[in-house]
Parts: C-alpha cells; structure tokens; sequence
C-alpha cells in the first residue's frame, strides 16, 4: 500500500469514506420514512382528538378518527372548498407558501403571525344528528414563541367544547402552564360570540367575576404571563373574527357552507 | 494497553467523568434534563453514538491520512446521529419531538468528538467500543441524576408518574419552577462536582496563580 500520507491515498480515504457514510444514510432515511410519516399523521390525530375533548386512553387513534371528517375551507368567501387537497395539504407550511397566504397589515395582524393563509383547515366530528363538534386550527404569538393548537366548538358553533395547545415553547410553570387541564377546563362551557360586539370570548387579566354578565365570555388570565395570555386572548380573537373562521362559522350555522 | 475491560468501561463513571472531571457536554446536560424519559433517551442516543463512533474509527484508524482525520471523524459521527435521529423519529416519535434539535447537536457534542480523537485513533476496535459505552454512562449517570432532581423538584413527577401531587392540580406541593428553566442545571452539575470532589481530592486542579494578599489598610475597606 501507498504512503498513507499521500495526496492520492487521502483522497482515495476521503471518497470512500463519503460513499459508504451516503449510502448508511440515504439507507436509514428511505427504510425509516413510512414510519415517520404514519407517526406524523398520528401525532396530528391525536393533537385534534385532544382539543376537541374525545381522547379516549386505550382506544386505537385511527379508529376514535374514524367520525372526523377533514374539510379545506376558504377562508374569504367562508365556504368548503376543493383548492386544497385536504389529505396531503399542510396549513403550516401553506402559511409560508406565497400562492396560498397573504401578507398581513399590522393593524390586523393581531395573532402576530405575519401571513394569513387562503385555505384553512376544519374537522367536523359527526354523530348520528349530524354535526356534532367543529375543530378548528389556531396559532399566534405568545411571549417567547408560537403557539399552536386547536379550538373545538360544540354543535351550536357559538359553545367552546375544549382548546388545547400542541407547540409552544412558553415559560414552564408560567406561560407553559396553557397546558394546565384545570386551565383548559375553564374553557369550556363558554360562548365565543356576544350580540353587540362579535367575538366576545377572550382572556382577562385576573381572575373572572362569575356574577357579570359577561363573564360567559371570559377566561382567568395566567398569572405571572400577563404576556402569553394576551397572546392567546389575540389569537381567539384573530381565528374566531372576520380574519379567520367567522364568515365560515355563519355560513355553516345557515347551512351554506 | 494494560487497561482491563472492567476499568475501560466504569472508570468514566465517577473518576474520569466526563461531564464532571472534563467538563465536556455541558450544553445538553442544561437542555435536556427537565423530564427523566427525555434525558434518558438522550443518554441511549449518545452511548450509542460514542460506542460506534470509537469502534468505527478505531477500525479504520491505520488508514487515516492525519492531514483529513477530524473531518473524517465528524463524517463518521455525523452520519451515526443521522441515523439515529431517524430511528428516533420512526419508533420513538413523542421524545424525539422534544428533543428536536439535540439529537443532531450530539454531533458537536465534545464527549464524542474527544473521544475518537483522545482514545480510538490510537487502541484496538473493541477496546474503543467499550470505552465509548464507558464513557456513555458517565455522561448518562450525570444527566439521569440531574433529571432526578429536576423532574421531582420541578413538576412532581419521575418518569411522567406523579410522586408529589401539585398544588395546581389540586395537591399540596409547590413546584419549583426554577428547576424546569435551563440554568437550574447549572447549579446541580456545579454541587455535583463539589460534592464528588470534597469525596476524590484528586480531582482538584492546581491553582493556576495565587491570589496576592489584600494590602488595603484594614480601616479603608
């Protein structure tokens, strides 16, 4: 053998080298990716099983979805929609992709999200009288990062059925406590639009009077995040209002969408 | 090498640490260990990389040009956390999901790194092998002793199962929330060392420099 130390043999080390580790990875990636993939849809399922409130512990997650149906909706005319296909339609990524989300002004911008998309995905839960829950995606801006979730909202479409984040990257036990279950209990049971001024639900700093009027609309604030908490009073605010799923919601109560 | 198995694969345990003793490692040793399952899929994931990583330098260690070995060291590791990062993804999705980027960052993790360059270019395939596992634990005992203290103190819980019920799901104990923040590590990995090194005086290292008297008058301080 060559001098080791040699321009050929080091380059000669270096190929095979590259060769052998490419096909090590490509090998891995390629066996591995259906397996992913399934892990994906499932963690997907399982975040939107979770907010509506119908994880059920033992019962297989494809089967508790089998009732869930997914539906692409346009956001502005507020109707289904067939743009999209919904089975490989990503409102993650679709909210970087400039043919499907706009820019957003500052001044409606309130979930601090930059891009609003043109599609947005709904899952509607059916039972035997029809609809029976409606789950809608959710995201904005809360102290340190972005938080995402869902929000499902039980047959009257106006009654929160249960919310929950998947992603955040919040203070633990300060922001992050919008994983708290007695938090997210709170939510539920309470009403998303008031007669004279629209989305009506949101987060209040302190704690809620139970014996105002409006306290149907309001949620304790977290204490010690006044700042996450706005950012999720934002956030309903934004998805529930004429942004995001409001006209969509009308329609859908009409029975026109 | 006179060096038997027993000594190769527990001495970084507690005598040659490499978290405690080398101070290598430092920054997933913060990130990591907020949740035991959490730091103790990292520690599998890093004992296996070291492991490997030795043995497959160690084999080709007679054929390295020294002009290129770092940069072929870090082709082996590198490929290693890939695919161990895939499988991750694929059997053990949850944690790898909140592991996110520190898998990948065991690439430029220096235990590893040290490891290869310090022990494997220079002994025989199986002894690195065990040497790279030996080193694993050390690393491991470090962040799973950490995460103890974190999980428990922190959020009540070992292993995700409540052993101090929180005052915010209706029990009596207060979590500290310091112990989920990142710097709260700082302070355990600091104890730590103290601790092992008031047992293992050996462990100290020389002044550097001696610190000159104070010679202020007494009255002016």
């Amino acid at each position: 053998m060559a001098n080791k130390e040699s321009l050929g043999n080091t380059i000669k080390v270096a190929l095979l080298l590259c060769i052998v580790c490419s096909v090590f990875v490509s090998a891995a990636a390629v066996l591995l990716r259906p397996l992913q993939q399934a892990n994906k849809d499932l963690d997907r399922k399982t975040n939107i099983l979770a907010a509506a409130g119908l994880l059920k512990p033992g019962v297989s997650i494809d089967e508790q979805f089998a009732s869930i149906t997914a539906k692409a909706v346009d956001l502005d005319t507020g109707k289904f929609t067939d743009a999209v296909d919904v089975v490989v339609y990503d409102q993650r990524k679709a909210s970087k992709d400039a043919t499907l989300s706009d820019e957003l002004s500052d001044d409606i911008d309130i979930a601090k999200i930059s891009r609003r998309i043109k599609y947005g995905m709904v899952y509607l839960v059916e039972g035997e009288q029809g609809i029976e829950k409606v789950i809608l995606p959710i995201k904005g801006s809360g102290l340190w990062s972005t938080l995402y979730g869902f929000l499902a909202l039980d047959a009257d479409l106006n009654t929160v059925a249960g919310i929950g984040f998947y992603e955040h990257a919040e203070t633990p036990g300060l922001g992050g406590e919008v994983d708290n279950p007695l938090w997210k209990a709170k939510w539920v049971g309470k009403q998303v639009y008031s007669d004279d001024t629209g989305v009506a639900l949101g987060v209040i700093k302190g704690q809620v009077d139970i014996g105002r009027p409006a306290s149907i609309h309001q949620i304790d604030g977290l204490s010690g995040a006044s700042l996450t908490s706005k950012g999720v009073h934002n956030l309903i605010q934004f998805w529930l209002g004429e942004n995001g799923y409001e006209s969509f919601l009308a329609n859908l109560k009409n029975g026109e969408a | 090498m006179t060096e038997s198995t027993k000594d190769i694969l527990f001495k970084p345990v507690i005598e040659n640490n490499p978290i405690a003793l080398q101070i290598l490692g430092i920054c997933s040793a913060l990130a990591v260990t907020s949740q035991m399952s959490v730091a103790f899929v990292m520690c599998i994931a890093l004992t296996v990389v070291t492991a490997f990583s030795n043995f497959f330098v160690s084999l080709v260690r007679d054929q390295i040009p020294s002009s290129i070995r770092i940069i072929v060291q870090m082709t082996i590791i590198a490929s290693l956390v890939i695919v161990v990062d895939q499988i991750l993804k694929a059997v053990a999705y949850d944690i790898s999901k909140q592991l996110s980027v520190f898998v990948g960052l065991i690439i430029t993790n220096c235990i590893v790194m040290g490891r290869a360059e310090a022990y494997a270019m220079k002994n025989p395939p199986m002894a690195s092998f065990l040497d790279g596992i030996g080193n694993g634990l050390g690393y491991s005992a470090i962040l799973m002793s950490l995460a103890v203290v974190r999980e428990l103190f922190g959020s009540g819980k070992l292993f995700g199962f409540e052993v101090l019920p929180v005052a915010s799901t209706g029990g009596w104990y207060i979590p500290n929330g310091l112990l989920l923040l990142p710097p709260s590590a700082f302070f355990l990995i600091g104890a730590f060392i103290w601790v092992l090194r008031t047992f293992k005086k050996d462990q100290v290292e020389e002044e550097e420099f001696k610190m000159a008297p104070n010679t202020q008058a007494a009255e002016a301080v």
